[in-house]
């Protein structure tokens, strides 16, 4: 398995194109490229946090602030921040863009992400949250835009699922 | 001290400040003294105070954010110490009111209580350089002041008496409190 670096291009080159300049995120092997793209563009805010749910807050901060912004999640830190996610943003109506790194599911080599795979989609579903699932690389950007608009209209967390057929070559 | 003398005091100086409560007993304090647009309470998603404050400062480099945190918040997110100090926002000041004790949740002991965990050194040991340890009214209000003049980001650790009000309930509901908020912060920054 490798990260796509071509389609990490696409993914980020979507992000620019909505106008965001803020990310929130903690680094994975899929959003490898993703974030040394966002570190080395000079326009681009990162905020690297300790434990996702922190970004779950900050996010929730920038929005007050008035400021667009973007979270780049594994399933596996969406799934540490549910209670950020239910307490705060839900609670409280908050716009979040998810963009998450959909790993364990089909084609999941390594048995340690599975189990987060698996659950990722039903925990969507019972929390409401609306979601798609990203594979092209021609239409990642449309969808990127898509979410963010969404959540902003919606004042909801939305997610965009980064699957494997899009992340890895 | 009380953490409700703390905030008494403070109270004046908040008035275009950007300020973000924990849940319960600290929420209820500032709340009594006459709410304001700028105060966002958030009354669950315990730990999560700091990380909104830090998301704030850092997208509003010109406007003052404090926070108002408790032990019991600050133990369920330690990695806030860490990720404040790796971006130091210096508009931030991070007050932590340590009673040592999960009061509004029924009182139960923290791992602060009897100074068996302390957060100021853990602060300090996260990497924020601007840490203080007050015990009185006075010592606070001097923490706070001499952080908002010299523009660091600032950890305040209040050592206060585990007490709390008789009484509970805001004339409004959360989702109202956060569009105000969220309002108040885009009509002061305009233009």
């Amino acid at each position: 398995m490798t990260v796509s670096r071509d389609n990490s291009l696409a993914v980020y080159e979507g992000i620019k194109a909505t106008g965001v300049r803020l990310l929130t995120t903690l680094p994975e092997t899929w959003l490898l490229y993703l974030l040394q793209l966002a570190e080395d563009d000079p326009v681009m805010c990162l905020i690297e946090v300790a434990k996702e749910e922190e970004a779950i807050g900050i996010a929730s901060g920038a929005y007050f602030s008035g400021t667009p912004n973007i979270l780049l999640l594994q399933n596996h830190g969406f799934l540490a921040s549910i209670n950020g996610i239910v307490s705060l943003a839900l609670l409280y109506k908050i716009p979040l863009c998810m963009l998450i790194a959909n790993r364990g599911h089909y084609g999941e080599p390594y048995p340690w992400h599975t189990q987060g795979g698996i659950v990722t989609e039903p925990v969507l579903g019972a929390l409401n949250i609306p979601y798609h699932h990203a594979r092209d690389p021609k239409t990642v950007a449309r969808q990127i835009q898509d979410a963010l608009t969404l959540s902003e209209s919606a004042l909801s967390p939305v997610a965009l699922l980064l699957e494997r057929e899009l992340m890895e070559d | 001290m009380k953490r409700a003398e703390c905030i008494q005091a403070l109270y004046p100086e908040l008035e275009d400040i950007i300020v973000v409560t924990i849940m319960g007993a600290c929420a209820q304090e500032l709340h009594d003294l006459g709410h304001r647009d700028n105060f966002f309470y958030l009354q669950h998603a315990m730990g999560l105070a700091s990380s909104i404050g830090i998301g704030l400062a850092m997208n509003l480099p010109d406007e003052k954010v404090v926070v108002m945190d408790g032990d019991g918040s600050v133990l369920m997110n330690l990695g806030t110490l860490a990720t404040m100090a790796r971006h130091r926002p210096p508009n931030l000041t991070h007050i932590i009111f340590d009673n040592g004790s999960l009061l509004s949740t029924g009182g139960f002991a923290s791992h602060t209580t009897s100074g068996i965990t302390d957060l100021a050194a853990m602060a300090s040991g996260a990497g924020i350089s601007n840490v203080s340890l007050t015990r009185t009214p006075f010592e606070f209000i001097e923490a706070v002041e001499d952080s908002f003049d010299r523009n660091e980001l600032s950890v305040i650790v209040a050592k206060v008496e585990a007490v709390g009000p008789d009484h509970f309930g805001m004339d409004f509901h959360l989702s109202e409190n956060a569009f105000r908020f969220a309002r108040w912060i885009r009509d002061k920054n305009k233009n």
